[in-house]
């Protein structure tokens, strides 16, 4: 117990240390948190119809941008597969920081869910004994589960081996390889829990699709690893943890995959809808092509499109994918397409035309971009703080004094940029 | 249900109400100076679900809500939990031959119900149908506004809540705040609901409907006969729908819902699905009656028909 305590002040103490481009960075974010939470208010005070949400279109921007981050939280399961299932080195070591994401997304995914629901005063009526979750019939309900489990998980792994390291121990495989190969499949299932809530009903031909859930899959094998690729970049730029070449390119290959299958069964969806021609082409035919004259998720859905293949191809071409210019304009594309085809353009379609077939145009106010940006910048707040504490101890610059209560710190000042970066190890690939 | 899950549930519900009103009681010690006023706000923010109150807990909250109204609105409020008539199940009828497109019904409803003015909410939507089309959404108009109905090469469409005998609404509700009541009746309710909307997204007629804003009401405009899962005034962040005017059909002798006594041409029928002297028994049994949506299986309660 007195261990943890003095694990936890050494913490604080080391997230309040920094370089002025950490300060700022962190200062930006708690502007942006702050922005964002004065939003909250004001939504608070004056109900949900300060957004653009109506009877017609009942869910909006929120809900788009927790279904797409509950993809980047499953994500880290693609760092966890070949570190922990193959043993493949090069990723073994940097398979914590996926866990991190996965932890800071999933904290946007619940943030999400709350500024979005009407009473949020009343959460507790779905703490099971307290208030009544309705198990296992209501599919929000296993989200409520699922998704609180996996961040129960990703915190227990993270948090336990960081420990461990910070004592100078090696973590206890017998505790952690069971829960590592746990959140696997519970990877898997925030996600299709997550496209079965929308999937199982019956009034909304666009989402009533058996297609649903593996394309919620591999679009998430996409966004989520793509931004990872972006933070092993910056990480090793800009501070001295080590992450060699042959993980970011085995990873991007990993990402060419995943959208090549994101893509296939997009296309296998158009064809049904377009082929067949019923009336459930409607949502379709909004999505891509506009309807009556209304149109204006129509320019997103193909800039999301051309996105996504133009990042196809260069994660595909190994040329591409290994020069690093190349790679990182690939994975913006990618998190900016997929963003845009599983945001707005996943969860809107279900709703215009509704099911009585009136047409409102859904675009999110001010209030809405205002309290996003806060949730997605309380996001990266959470993700800078964890990185801040776990990478100096992966270095071995951040662990537990000679005299076993204190901690040492080495890396005082964490952001700054590397002069030895452009130095690459050798790659080597033969060290499976 | 199986005995022994009822016993375990009871069981569950009283360990529940016990640690709730332990909370509620450490937590309003801890709200001092003790007010009236945060008394009952304690009270409301710790009720129970409906279903899970006692006969006493639920006297004292139907008293608490009457209470609040009044003095909220200036007048004698009352708020009722009458249940559901042994041997009754609701059922509706709909002439499509007769309807008119006036929508007095819709009208009706607002004044009945205490639905909100300002934004107002409407739990009854006519839609205009070309003759030569027949019933096709895709071409129905929302908001027709001619200067006179009926008019030429259209007939007109009311669609509310149909009252499924499997409901898909309340499948999905993650806190058991919808349910099916005996007689039929899909009831919301409005103290435990915690607005997450799913409903709305479940429902294939369009008939939830969401208080976005803080309803606006004016007194004088209030109707004070409520019922605790109908048309009493509803909070803000709340779903609602048709209750197949519950405060009405459930009194004996029972009146009919506000929208069939408004109807000026007698194209709304109601009545017990279970009586075979029935009105809408005879018309299931006369005349050809269609459902909304029939392949999703919902088996709704509102009969649509033309009866010439």
């Amino acid at each position: 117990m007195k261990n943890i305590w003095s694990f936890f002040k050494g913490t604080l103490v080391l997230v309040g240390r920094g370089s002025k481009a950490y300060y700022l960075w962190a200062l930006f974010l708690l502007v942006l948190m702050t922005i964002g939470s004065l939003a909250y208010v004001y939504q608070l005070e004056n109900g949900l119809g300060v957004t653009a949400m109506r009877d017609q279109v009942s869910w909006g921007f929120y809900i788009s941008n927790f279904t797409f981050l509950v993809g980047v939280a499953a994500a880290a399961v693609l760092l966890v597969i070949p570190a922990y299932v193959y043993h493949w080195k090069p990723i073994k070591e940097i398979a914590v920081l996926g866990e991190l994401l996965a932890i800071s997304a999933i904290c946007m995914c619940l943030l999400f869910v709350t500024v979005d629901i009407g009473r949020p005063d009343r959460f507790w009526h779905l703490i099971p004994a307290i208030g009544i979750l309705n198990f296992p019939q209501s599919l929000l309900a296993w989200d409520v589960v699922v998704l609180n489990l996996y961040l129960v998980l990703n915190l227990v792994i993270a948090v336990y081996i960081l420990y461990n390291l910070y004592y100078q121990r090696e973590p206890n495989k017998s505790f952690t390889t069971p829960l590592l190969l746990l959140s696997i499949p519970a990877a898997i299932s925030i996600h299709t829990v997550t496209a079965f809530l929308y999937n199982g009903l019956g009034a909304r031909p666009f989402w009533n699709s058996s297609i649903l859930a593996p394309r919620f899959l591999a679009s998430a094998f996409c966004a989520g690893p793509a931004f990872m690729i972006l933070v092993f970049l910056l990480v090793r730029r800009y501070t001295k943890f080590r992450i060699q070449d042959a993980a970011i390119h085995k990873i991007a290959e990993l990402i060419a995959y995943a959208m090549f299958i994101n893509l296939f069964l997009l296309g296998a969806e158009v064809f049904k809808e377009y082929y067949t021609d019923t009336v459930h082409l409607a949502p379709m035919q909004y999505l891509f092509q506009g309807l009556h004259g209304h149109s204006a998720l129509v320019p997103w859905i193909w800039t999301a499109l051309l996105f996504n293949v133009t990042a196809f191809l260069i994660f595909l071409i190994p040329e591409t994918r290994k020069n690093h210019v190349t790679l990182v304009i690939g994975c913006l594309l990618m998190f900016v397409g997929v963003y845009i085809e599983k945001g707005m353009g996943l969860v809107i379609p279900g709703f215009v035309p509704d099911v009585l077939h009136e047409i409102y145009e859904y675009s999110p106010t001010g209030i809405e971009l205002l309290v996003t940006v806060g949730i997605w910048a309380t996001g990266l707040f959470i993700f800078t703080m964890l990185l801040r504490v776990a990478i100096p101890i992966l270095n071995g610059d951040f662990h537990v004094a000679d005299d076993g209560v204190n901690s040492y710190i080495g890396d005082q000042l964490f952001l700054v940029h590397q002069k030895t970066d452009d130095v690459e190890p050798p790659l080597t690939t033969n060290d499976h | 249900m199986p005995e022994q899950n009822k016993c375990d549930q009871h069981v569950l519900r009283l360990t529940r109400r016990k640690a709730l009103k332990g909370l509620a009681a450490g937590l309003s010690v801890l709200a001092l100076p003790s007010h009236q006023a945060s008394a009952s706000v304690w009270e409301s923010f710790f009720q129970s679900h409906f279903r899970e109150l006692s006969k006493q807990e639920l006297q004292q909250t139907l008293a608490r809500l009457e209470k609040k109204y009044s003095a909220q609105f200036g007048q004698k409020v009352t708020v009722k939990a009458t249940p559901a008539i042994e041997g009754v199940l609701f059922g509706y009828g709909l002439d499509l031959s007769r309807c008119i497109g006036c929508r007095r019904c819709a009208q009706a409803c607002v004044k009945e119900n205490n639905q909100s003015r300002d934004p107002e909410v409407q739990w009854i939507r006519v839609v205009r149908m070309d003759k030569e089309k027949g019933i096709d959404f895709s071409r129905a108009e929302h908001y027709y506004n001619p200067d006179q109905v009926p008019e030429d090469g259209h007939f007109y469409m009311p669609i509310a809540c149909q009252q499924c005998e499997r409901p898909p609404c309340t499948k999905v509700c993650p806190v058991k705040a919808t349910w099916k009541e005996n007689d039929g009746i899909v009831v919301v309710d409005y103290n435990w609901c915690i607005g997450c909307r799913y409903c709305m997204a479940a429902c294939p007629y369009g008939a939830r409907h969401f208080n976005w804003r803080k309803s606006q009401l004016p007194p004088e405009e209030l109707n004070p006969d409520t019922h605790y899962l109908g048309n009493r005034p509803r909070p803000v962040g709340v779903v609602e729908k048709c209750t197949f005017c519950i405060q009405r059909t459930r009194e004996q002798p029972g009146r009919y819902p506000a929208c069939e006594e408004a109807c000026p041409v007698g194209a709304r029928k109601f009545g017990n699905l279970l009586d075979p002297k029935s009105e809408m028994r005879y018309l299931i049994e006369n005349k050809r009656v269609f459902i909304l949506k029939e392949d999703l299986n919902t088996q709704p309660k509102f009969f649509y028909f033309y009866a010439t």
